[in-house]
């Protein structure tokens, strides 16, 4: 019952605080939009210079969409100065592919394109030229070999939208519910309301499981909002069951949850909660996959292994990209739910702080 | 008479310092206890001890002869804080109902106390606004409402006067004798205000975490020869020292 009564007051609290509530369901989907719109609008496009390349394969690449300028002699200095996003050279028979690759969204289709068009090119004319004899066995990846490509800046690993945004998605909820949940039982540490809480029959477990409670089902509405706004609106292409995600972020919430309201035993203010971002939520997107877990340091990889962030972009990626099942993230889950758990005992603990019994 | 609080030989400190040192008193009930003393002589330490947020590093307090701390006192226990810890975003109504149900009334119950609390501190027709908007006075009237919700036998109030007008601190003084006469509550308050303090039954001079001197206001007159409160203050200060 007095778990209830505090859950009803987190209610009226939240309701009245039209703000919060709009950072809550708001801010995220605006977000999201945003980064949407910036990864998806409608590119120039793509240059390319070519020097010593076939009319017909000219002519391909113009049926491609491709801008292609002729040059007699070109360098990777001509690509930065004549800003072109790749330059396509003959030499002896061989192409050499140079992109510059400052925008993968545009260097990675640019790539794609160049290589189906010269390999297509390479066979038809080998087609032609093999005509009446027999024709030789020609394997199509040997022709795609033949394009050597190089980078100007960065490298082949750059990531998309499509891979980031399930990291995104469930970072959102672990960043806004860590926030709202931290700065709210805050408030009732500082306005001192905690500690006359604790002189009546409240036992401290139930503050506890109030404050998840209530804000749980924020934080739950907030998902729900978030995953179908970009399944629907953003047409986002979710390859696993939806209701997998939601489960997910669903537990990120709970950890988010439980970790937001322990570290605010920890700040005297908001302004020192909202310190906790940089140090707490900030280095946990490192550890998503959006930097590749592999190329780094040995110790480095430890650490992401103590992130709850790693696990929870982890089964979403899997769920949402890759389109596996419950049985493929049932270990992210329960260490998921281990943080969570942990982070409620030790916040029935600090409460010990206010009243011993 | 029966002793609502007893306080035996109690110590407290934070880390290396010593907040509180001997502390023996005792409360009887029906009476207004009052301890007065400095800022940061250990007056609300030793009110956090009896309402059971703490516990006493040595010795022992009893309250309603029960050991502190134990949970089924908070339910007898009326405790005001000395700060406001109310919700501004709720109505008082709101903040009213909130803690009647912490202290598990039923909803008939919860009804009669919240109109009963609320006409004895005079909020009676601002209980639908939000207490973000009451005043000082308004906010301090509401908390003392609070700390009578669930019918306590034993009020626990920690400078309740504090920030209020001369003529409403009056009417809450009025109110705690009139609680203490009519409904035999036992009350013990802290204060720094020495005429508050003469309006006490028994009071507690505290000083440097000791428990310096106790009695009627009357009576420690009378054992210092002097005229009033304040200088027996000052006196057993120096003799203490």
């Amino acid at each position: 019952m007095r778990t209830i009564a505090v859950i009803r007051r987190i209610f009226q609290e939240m309701l009245r605080d039209k703000r919060t509530l709009a950072l809550l369901f708001v801010a995220p989907l605006l977000i999201l939009s945003l980064m949407y719109l910036l990864f998806n609008s409608d590119a120039p496009l793509p240059r390319l210079g070519v020097v010593n390349v076939d009319d017909t394969v000219v002519d391909k690449l113009e049926g491609e969409d491709i801008v292609v300028i002729r040059y007699a002699q070109a360098t990777e200095t001509t690509i930065v100065e004549e800003d072109l996003d790749g330059l396509l050279v003959v030499e002896d028979g061989t192409y050499t592919l140079t992109l510059k690759n400052d925008e993968p969204t545009i260097a990675k289709p640019l790539q794609a394109k160049i290589t189906q068009t010269v390999s297509s090119e390479a066979m038809s004319s080998l087609i032609r030229n093999n005509l009446g004899e027999q024709a030789p066995l020609f394997d199509l990846s040997d022709m795609q070999l033949g394009i050597s490509t190089s980078y100007v800046y960065g490298d082949s690993e750059t990531v998309f939208f499509d891979v980031l945004m399930p990291i995104l998605i469930g970072f959102f909820v672990f960043f806004f519910v860590f926030l709202i949940s931290g700065v709210g039982l805050l408030k009732e540490r500082t306005s001192g309301t905690l500690e006359r809480l604790l002189t009546t029959p409240i036992k401290r477990g139930e503050i506890v499981v109030a404050y998840l409670t209530g804000f749980g089902i924020f934080a739950i509405i907030q998902t729900l909002i978030v995953v179908f706004f970009a399944i629907s609106v953003l047409d986002l292409n979710v390859e696993g069951a939806i209701w997998h995600v939601v489960l997910i972020n669903v537990i990120v919430a709970l950890v988010a949850l439980s970790l937001g309201i322990l570290l605010s035993s920890f700040a005297a203010s908001e302004f020192q909660m909202v310190q906790f971002i940089p140090v707490i939520v900030i280095p946990q997107i490192f550890f998503t996959g959006i930097i590749p877990l592999d190329s780094m340091a040995e110790w480095l990889q430890a650490i992401a292994k103590v992130m709850p962030m790693y696990y929870a972009a982890d089964a979403l990626k899997k769920v949402m990209y890759q389109g596996l099942g419950l049985g493929d993230i049932k270990w992210d889950l329960v260490v998921l739910l281990s943080f969570a758990a942990i982070f409620i005992v030790l916040n029935v603990h600090a409460l010990k702080k206010y009243r011993k019994l | 008479m029966n002793a609502v609080i007893r306080v035996e030989q109690v110590k407290k400190s934070y880390g290396k310092r010593i907040v509180l040192q001997d502390v023996q008193m005792m409360v009887e009930e029906g009476k207004i206890y009052g301890f007065i003393g400095p800022s940061g002589a250990g007056k609300t330490t030793l009110i956090k001890l009896i309402v059971g947020m703490d516990e006493p590093d040595q010795g022992e307090i009893m309250v309603l002869d029960k050991r502190v701390p134990n949970m089924s006192l908070f339910q007898r226990i009326g405790y005001m804080a000395q700060s406001d810890a109310l919700y501004t975003e709720l109505t008082g109504e709101e903040n009213l109902r909130f803690f009647a149900s912490l202290y598990s009334l039923g909803r008939e119950e919860q009804k009669r106390r919240i109109a009963y609390a609320s006409e004895l501190v005079n909020l009676q027709d601002d209980l639908k606004k939000r207490v973000a908007v009451y005043s000082g006075g308004m906010k301090r009237r509401l908390s003392l409402a609070i700390a009578l919700i669930q019918n306590p036998e034993l009020l626990v109030l920690d400078e309740p006067t504090v920030g209020i007008d001369p003529e409403l601190r009056a009417s809450i003084w009025g109110e705690l004798a009139r609680l203490k006469k009519e409904e035999g509550k036992t009350i013990v308050v802290t204060t720094h205000v020495m005429d508050e303090a003469e309006r006490c039954d028994v009071v507690g001079l505290i000083r440097g975490g000791r428990l310096i001197a106790t009695g009627s206001p009357v009576q420690l007159k009378d054992d210092y020869q002097v005229n009033s409160l304040e200088e027996v203050f000052l006196k057993v200060g120096r003799e203490s020292r």
